[in-house]
Order: C-alpha cells, then sequence, then structure tokens
C-alpha cells in the first residue's frame, strides 16, 4: 500500500546531522519524507519526495528518573524499547498509543518511534480519562522546516512559560517540524485491571450505559461497545453471545473490586454482566486499540472518527440506511471505527457527522489512488484552514518537511 | 516595583482618542464603553498591583459579533487590543496599555450547556472557575482545575494562562480539561476548534491557545471536561523536622504508584503564618509539612493512608493525623489556601513567585533560597505544589523602605534562575505577562524565542493583541518571515545514507 516513493535515506543519528539535513534540503528546495519507523507510513496523502529523512538512527533514552515521573529520549527511539524500560519500572505511557500495523498490513517495520507517536498524536482506549500523547508531553527538541533548533517546555509538568508549542506541534504528521528529542510525562502501572461485560444491548442501549458508568464515580478507564457482528473477532471469540459493551477498572486490587461490584450492581438488573479476570481484560483492551476485527489483510477502507460519545450509534445507524458498513466503538462511543463494504464514501461519512453536531473523520486505511483523490484528514473551513496554512508558512515556508500530507496547502 | 518598559504608545491613536470612543460605543452600546478616568481606575492593573496603567478605553462587548466588531475595527485602524476576564492574573497578563483598548469579558457570564451524558459544559469564557463546578454540582459534577482564585477567576483567563491548582498531578492543568474554543481572531474572524468530541483534526491549534496569554486570539466559548466526584476524600497532615525529609516522603509516595489527589509542603514560616491566622491546627514544631490528599472509593482511600503513613514514618515524620470528618479535611486545607493572605499579615508587602523544578532539586534550591534571604536581608516563605515541582516562595519586604522593593525583585530574579540552572522553568502556573518577560532569554534562546513570535505572526501580524506581554521583544512578522538559507547555498550534508 506504499505508495509515497522516495528514492534514497538520509539517515543521521545525531541532532546536528539533523539540522544539516533539513537546511540542504532547504538550499536545494527539495522536500523530504520524515520517517521514523514507517509504521504509519500509509496513512495521509501520498507525497511527492525524492528524499526521505530516516530518523530510526537517532535513537536512545537520554533521561529517565522514575521517582520524578520523567523519560525523555531521542525522536527516532522504538516505542518497544521505551515501553520495555518502563515496565521494569512498574510504569508506562498512560495514553497507550496503538498499533496501526496489524491494520495496515504492516508487520515488517517496528513498532513506530517515540517521535512519531508524538507527531500523529497517538492515544488508546484510556484517552477519555488520561488523554493522548499531547497530553502527556512535556517538552520536545526540533528542527524547523526553516532549518532552526528549537525547543520548547522542559522536563516538569507545569510549566507556563511561552507559548506550548510542544502540544501545537503534536499531531502535525511531520509537516512543521522534526522531533530530535521528546520528554514525556510517565505514570505508575496500576496494580491490576478487570473489565465488566454487560452483553446483548443494542447501541443505543450501550451509550446510555456507557455514559452512566463513565459518568458514576466508578472511575472508569475505558468503555467500549462491541456489537455482536464483531463480537466473535476478539480474544478468540471467549467473550459471552451477543453484543459486548466493555467497561474497564483499573488501580489497587480491593478498590477494582469494590467499584466493579458497584457498577454490577447498577446494571445486573439490565442486562447479563460477566467478569473478565485481568489477563483477558488486558488482551482484549489491546485488541480494541489496536482495531482487531478490522485487521484482516484487506485495503477496504477504515475510518477513524471522532464525535460526541452520545451520538457515535446515531452516526452508524445513519449511514446504515444508505451503505454496507461494519463499526464499533471505543471512547464511550466518541471513538468509531468504520470499515466500508466498498467505497470510502467520504462525503457521506463527513455529511452524517456534521448533521449530528461535528466531529472529525480520518481515512486510515484505503488504496494509494484513493488517498489522492479523497481528504484523508478532515477538512477544514475556510478561516481555519487558512490559519492552519499561516502557521506551516511560520515553519516550513518552503513547503520541505512532508509536503501535502495532512492536505494539499499543508 | 520597577516599572516594566511597554511598548512606545501608538500617537496617532492617542491623539484620535475620542473618534475610537465614539466608534466604539456604536459597536457596543448601552453600557459597554467607559471612557470616564475615574471609572477606568478599576480597570487600571490586574493581581499583579505593583503595576498600574490606566487603559485608552474600557470596551465590555456582550456578544461574539460586538468581540468580532471591535477587533476588526482595532485591526484596521492599527489600535492595540489588551483582553482581559476577571483581571487576577499575578504576572500582569491584564495590565492595560495607554493607546490600547482594554477588551472586558466579563458579561459572557452565561453557562449555556451542560451535557452530563458527555461529561462536557459549555461556557462563556466570563462564567468563573468555581461557577462551573457549581452549576454541575447538584449531579455530583465538577470541574478539576482549581486555582486558588477560582472563586473570582475567569475560565477564559484560565484558559489564557494555562491555569492549575492543587490537583494537576492527578487532573491535569486545564489544557488537560478544554475540548473546544470558540475564539475570534484580530481580523474579526469567528473560529471553532473542537468541540465535544475529542482529539484535533488538524493541527492542534487548541493546544496553542491555552496558556498564549491573549497573544493570539479572543476566546468567546469554551467546552470543559466535568468529572464525577470522587467517592471519598481524605486528607492527612505529616510533619517532618526538615524540608529534605518531606521532600523524600514526597517521592517515596510518587515511587510507591501512589498519586495523590494533592500534595502540598509549607516550611516552617508559612506554617507559622497560616495557623496564626486561620488555625487549621497545623503542628507549630516542625520544619516542613505536608499536606497529602487521597479521594477515590472508600475502600481505596483507607488502604493508600495506611501506606503512605507508613512511607512518612519511614522517612522520619515527626507527627501525622488523618482528617476524620468532611470539616476537618476542610480545615486542613484552610490553611494551605489562605496561606498567602496569612503572609501578608505578617509583612507590609510580599512577592509571590511561581518556578518549577525537577522535585529531587528541592533541597539545592531551598538551601540557595537560604542563601539568597541572607544576601538580601529579606525573609521567605515557601508553599510548594510537591507533587508537581511548583514552587511558590513569597519574598517579604516593605514597600516604604526605599530600595527594599528592588532587592525583592531581584531577590525574585535570582530564585527564578536558580530554578531554571536546576532543570525547571520560570513559571509554573502563574504565566510570564510583563512580571517574567525579560527573563525569558534565561530559559529560551533566540531561536527559541523567535519561533514563538512566528507563531504570534500567524494569528496576529500587526502586533496588536497585548503586547509587551510575554516576550522581551516583538520583531516585526516581515523581518521574522525572511529566510536566512539561501538557494544551492548549503552543500551535501555528509550522513549516513540508504
Amino acid at each position: 500500500m506504499n505508495d509515497t516513493q522516495s528514492q534514497s535515506a538520509l539517515r543521521p543519528d545525531t541532532e546536528n546531522q539533523v539540522l544539516d539535513a533539513v537546511q540542504w534540503a532547504i538550499s536545494e528546495q527539495t522536500p523530504i519524507e520524515i520517517r521514523g519507523h514507517g509504521s504509519k507510513q500509509d496513512i495521509g496523502r501520498p507525497m511527492q519526495v525524492a528524499d526521505c529523512l530516516d530518523l530510526s538512527s537517532l535513537s536512545g533514552i537520554t533521561l529517565y528518573e522514575p521517582e520524578e515521573l520523567v523519560l525523555s529520549a531521542k525522536a527516532g527511539t522504538g516505542l518497544d524499547e521505551i515501553e520495555s524500560l518502563l515496565a521494569q519500572n512498574n510504569q508506562e505511557l498512560q495514553f497507550e498509543p496503538m498499533d496501526y500495523r496489524p491494520l495496515l498490513g504492516r508487520q515488517d517495520c517496528g513498532r513506530g518511534t517515540i517521535g512519531g507517536v508524538l507527531a500523529t498524536n497517538l492515544s488508546g482506549p484510556r484517552r477519555i480519562k488520561s488523554g493522548a500523547a499531547r497530553d502527556h508531553i512535556l517538552g520536545i527538541r526540533a528542527v524547523t522546516g526553516r532549518g532552526d533548533i528549537i525547543k520548547s517546555g522542559g522536563r516538569v509538568v507545569k510549566n507556563v512559560t511561552g507559548y506550548d508549542l510542544s502540544r501545537g506541534l503534536s499531531g502535525s504528521w511531520g509537516t512543521l517540524a522534526a522531533f530530535t528529542e521528546v520528554t514525556f510525562k510517565v505514570l505508575p502501572c496500576a496494580e491490576t485491571q478487570a473489565s465488566l461485560i454487560v452483553s446483548g444491548l443494542n447501541d443505543a442501549d450501550a451509550a446510555d450505559i456507557m455514559a452512566r458508568s463513565m459518568g458514576s464515580d466508578a472511575e472508569v478507564s475505558s468503555a467500549a461497545h462491541l456489537p455482536e457482528s464483531v463480537r466473535g473477532r476478539f480474544i478468540e471469540g471467549e467473550l459471552p453471545r451477543g453484543s459486548a459493551t466493555v467497561l474497564r477498572i483499573e488501580g489497587f486490587g480491593p478498590s477494582v473490586d469494590y467499584r466493579l461490584g458497584k457498577l454490577k450492581q447498577s446494571f445486573g438488573e439490565i442486562a447479563p454482566c460477566t467478569r473478565l479476570d485481568p489477563q483477558a481484560s488486558v488482551q482484549l483492551w489491546r485488541e480494541i486499540r489496536d482495531v482487531e476485527p478490522f485487521c484482516d489483510g484487506t485495503s477496504r477502507p477504515v475510518w477513524r472518527v471522532s464525535v460526541a460519545p452520545g451520538v457515535g450509534h446515531m452516526l452508524v445507524a445513519a449511514l446504515r440506511l444508505q451503505t454496507g458498513v461494519d463499526a464499533f466503538y471505543d471512547w464511550q462511543g466518541g471513538l468509531v471505527w468504520l470499515r466500508m463494504e466498498a467505497d470510502a464514501e467520504a462525503e457521506l461519512v463527513r455529511s452524517a457527522i456534521r448533521a449530528l453536531g461535528g466531529g472529525h473523520a480520518t481515512l486510515i486505511r484505503t488504496d494509494g489512488t484513493t488517498r489522492n483523490m479523497v481528504p484523508v484528514f478532515e477538512p477544514q473551513n475556510a478561516a481555519l484552514s487558512a490559519l492552519s496554512n499561516r502557521l506551516k508558512q511560520q515553519f516550513d515556508p518552503g513547503y520541505i518537511l512532508n509536503p501535502a500530507r495532512m492536505s494539499t496547502d499543508l | 516595583m520597577t516599572s516594566p518598559k511597554m511598548p512606545d504608545p501608538h500617537d496617532e491613536v492617542m491623539q484620535r482618542r475620542a473618534i475610537i470612543v465614539s466608534d466604539l460605543k456604536a459597536m457596543v452600546p448601552g453600557e459597554g464603553v467607559v471612557d470616564a478616568t475615574n471609572e477606568m481606575r478599576a480597570f487600571e492593573t490586574d493581581g499583579l498591583t505593583a503595576y498600574r496603567q490606566l487603559p485608552l478605553v474600557v470596551v465590555l462587548p456582550q456578544t461574539v459579533e460586538q468581540v468580532s466588531k471591535v477587533l476588526k475595527y482595532c485591526n484596521a485602524n492599527n489600535i492595540r487590543v489588551v483582553p482581559r476576564g476577571s483581571g487576577t492574573s499575578l504576572s500582569g497578563g491584564a495590565l492595560p496599555l495607554e493607546d490600547a483598548v482594554l477588551l472586558v469579558l466579563s458579561r459572557f457570564n452565561r453557562v449555556l450547556d451542560i451535557d452530563y451524558d458527555n461529561r462536557v459544559a459549555v461556557v462563556q469564557p466570563g462564567v468563573t472557575n468555581l461557577g462551573i463546578s457549581n452549576a454541575v454540582a447538584s449531579r455530583g459534577f465538577y470541574y478539576a482545575p482549581d486555582p486558588s482564585s477560582q472563586i473570582a477567576c475567569s475560565i477564559g483567563g484560565n484558559v489564557a494562562e494555562n491555569a492549575g491548582g492543587v490537583h494537576c498531578l492527578k487532573y491535569g492543568l486545564t489544557t488537560n480539561n478544554v475540548l473546544g474554543l470558540q475564539m475570534v481572531l484580530i481580523t474579526g474572524e469567528v473560529i471553532r476548534l473542537g468541540g465535544k468530541h475529542l482529539d484535533s483534526e488538524g493541527y492542534d491549534i487548541l493546544g496553542l491557545m491555552t496558556g498564549s496569554e491573549g497573544l493570539l486570539a479572543v476566546v468567546t466559548e469554551v467546552t470543559v471536561r466535568i468529572l464525577q466526584k470522587p467517592e471519598t476524600a481524605r486528607a492527612m497532615l505529616v510533619g517532618f523536622p526538615s524540608s529534605e525529609e518531606a521532600g523524600q516522603c514526597v517521592a517515596d509516595i510518587i515511587g510507591a504508584g501512589i498519586i495523590p489527589g494533592g500534595i502540598e509542603m509549607m516550611d516552617k514560616l508559612a506554617i507559622q503564618a497560616a495557623e496564626d491566622f486561620v488555625h487549621a491546627g497545623y503542628p507549630l514544631d516542625v520544619e516542613a509539612l505536608l499536606i497529602v490528599e487521597l479521594d477515590g472509593p472508600e475502600a481505596e482511600v483507607g488502604f493508600l493512608i495506611d501506606q503512605v503513613v507508613e512511607i512518612a514514618e519511614r522517612n522520619g515524620a515527626s507527627m501525622s493525623r488523618v482528617s476524620g470528618s468532611e470539616e476537618e479535611r476542610q480545615t486542613f486545607w484552610a490553611g494551605r489556601k489562605a496561606a498567602f493572605p496569612a503572609v501578608g499579615r505578617i509583612s507590609p508587602d510580599y512577592y509571590c513567585m511561581d518556578g518549577t523544578i525537577p522535585r529531587k532539586a528541592l533541597p539545592q534550591v531551598l538551601a540557595g533560597m537560604r542563601r539568597m534571604s541572607e544576601k538580601y536581608g529579606l525573609a521567605v516563605a515557601n508553599v510548594f505544589h510537591a507533587g508537581d515541582g511548583n514552587l511558590h516562595p513569597l519574598i517579604l519586604y516593605d514597600a516604604n523602605i526605599p530600595g527594599e522593593l528592588e532587592k525583592a525583585e531581584d531577590f525574585g530574579n535570582d530564585i527564578l534562575r536558580l530554578c531554571v540552572e536546576v532543570g525547571g522553568v520560570l513559571t509554573g502556573e502563574h504565566g510570564v505577562g510583563v512580571e517574567k518577560r525579560d527573563l525569558m532569554p534565561a530559559m529560551f534562546n533566540k531561536e527559541d524565542l523567535d519561533q514563538q513570535i512566528r507563531i504570534k505572526c500567524a494569528f496576529d501580524t500587526q502586533h496588536l493583541l497585548n503586547p509587551g506581554k510575554v516576550f522581551p521583544q516583538l520583531h516585526r512578522c516581515a523581518e521574522m518571515g525572511r529566510m536566512h538559507i539561501s538557494k544551492g547555498q548549503v552543500p551535501f550534508p555528509d550522513i549516513p545514507r540508504f
């Protein structure tokens, strides 16, 4: 599915070499693709670039102080390496960055780099309680498309000194600057977890149960709804019969038992409830995170849609009247994963979102031709798009970095 | 204090004042324009009362359309604009300029939508921080960030300053709790960012806006996350013979995987002042006091308190006491929350600093402050958001003694430089504003600052919104845009190629 064809790769292993490479590209007026492991290379508009800036050798954890809850790493450091070091100290990146490889059929590359995590603002099922990469970033160093090394933020949690560029550059998909080093807040892993499965609810009733659980004091960390059509594709078909509405509880053992019991008491009369033990719960949420039911080895279009949690099921109901679509919900219903049976149907999906109060849809998986024809990222209105373009000009006036990956004018 | 150098007033704007006032009155009718000197006095300063300046004119719009018209007019006529919420900034963020319209958002005071299913509230920027929590309290919800000024400060101001509070470590800052904004650019364009859904569809402009101190755009609507209150919350007091031991106790609590709802430290002088003022029952024979709050289900809170007590004992705690009732919990906090006014009672004036440091640097920074205190001959009381390393040293001085105020300022600047030296930052939650503007080069080099100014240029090419704040100098956008690399000038880099 890789349509971005860069001829050759520059592989710097120091920040100064990144600077040299970007300055050279500016001077040659030759656009470059910024790449880590290439695990998300197939997302976004295909780029017409001759050269690639491969940051995977700009690697290494530069600071880790568990008691201070802080970790810094060069941007090309593998996420696997970081997560395994954190795990040795019983800590984690609490936003549980997802792995796009299974969905995109890219098992041939690394899990992704920490710079890529921030550049794409990754998150996971805990997004609704704990935020995304942008909520945990503390500081960055980067080389802009103007050929300058800049820094922002620092290594402390509370910091309002200057504009928050660390967040401002998160999710910019390498179109403004190439990160060279990032500093994240890390947190202790929960002692244990369990999930409550409420079975057999339709999408609308599930939305109601998820809203009630998230609005309770049970501190639910994730809430997903897996309709009957996808239920069997999770944890080797071990989920109970009927649709599964899944509520995750994490924390200290006695607290998890107590809170899960409280939820069971509230919902037990409405539908059958089952408790998933920690091991199965961990596996299930990993599969929800990585969109397991749609990891089918095809290039059938998959949309990642973010809407207000309460309207996710209405979106799917509206689409089903007009096209063939399979769907499941994370983030209390606010993250809808859609697999289209045939065409991407971008206008249909996006107008349905607008009709329900707004949000955005990203065409995560499709074939290369479609990625050239259909805006992969949600198009913006004129004023916002002009502002985004002005920001691009201030960071990368020559359109050197990942040109047009997010949209034709960025 | 030593008056900061503000941008030179535009003479032609000053000369056109009468016309400008009358034009503004046409745009914002009724009580919306205040131009009499005696009435403008109420707006001449913010929470940093040492600096005062009357604005050109005060405008209090009531609709987004009015805000848009006023900004568009100012942009077209090269008139500066200083936005203001409740005016509680501790860094002079809302300090007026002689030639600028002061745009006050206090009449934007309505809660527009409370959506419990999606756990959000949509409010106008003039609603107070506590006002949001009050509006959702009947259903057991609240808004988590809780700056000390929460009774008065506005949510629009919280967004501008990325306000914090005592619960940040567990519940995040403003930037983690805001989902959407409506904002008006200096051109008058109205833009919506985010909403009830999560994440941005493009660049994270919401992230850039939060903490931008009124320099990028004027916020006219805010969508915030609301949370269900924890089942229970209990606080404990733990006293230590030294601040080093208290600091180690904090590190050990967090190291044990416990993230308290709040964890605060006070030094002897602050403890004494607070106890004298509110009689919170603080021990007077300790050098450092921790207030640790744990929240969540009863079973969890009980379990964690036992662990914290054990950790405290291991670290040489000389006393610990757990709140037995909600009333007692509130009393424990009352002393901490009144720490600033309490210090105000023992000294004619005090100067509140706001640096953040890596927690492990606490002993070094406290020792540094003791040395500085001797050098300057001024006492310092310390309150400290211990969980996230945010220090609030209060320097005691008397403005009536010639030279003492300048000494306090120099002392404060030395503390902030030390914070940066040990890996920390100039300001954790109060903002740069006017106060720390000239210290920015201690943390950022020219490239860093220039790129920040370029962001300003993407929003406001003429530097009309809140100039004189945050940046020591604002260069013209045309200058900032120039590239220093020309075509064909840089040789092919000597880098591994594959």
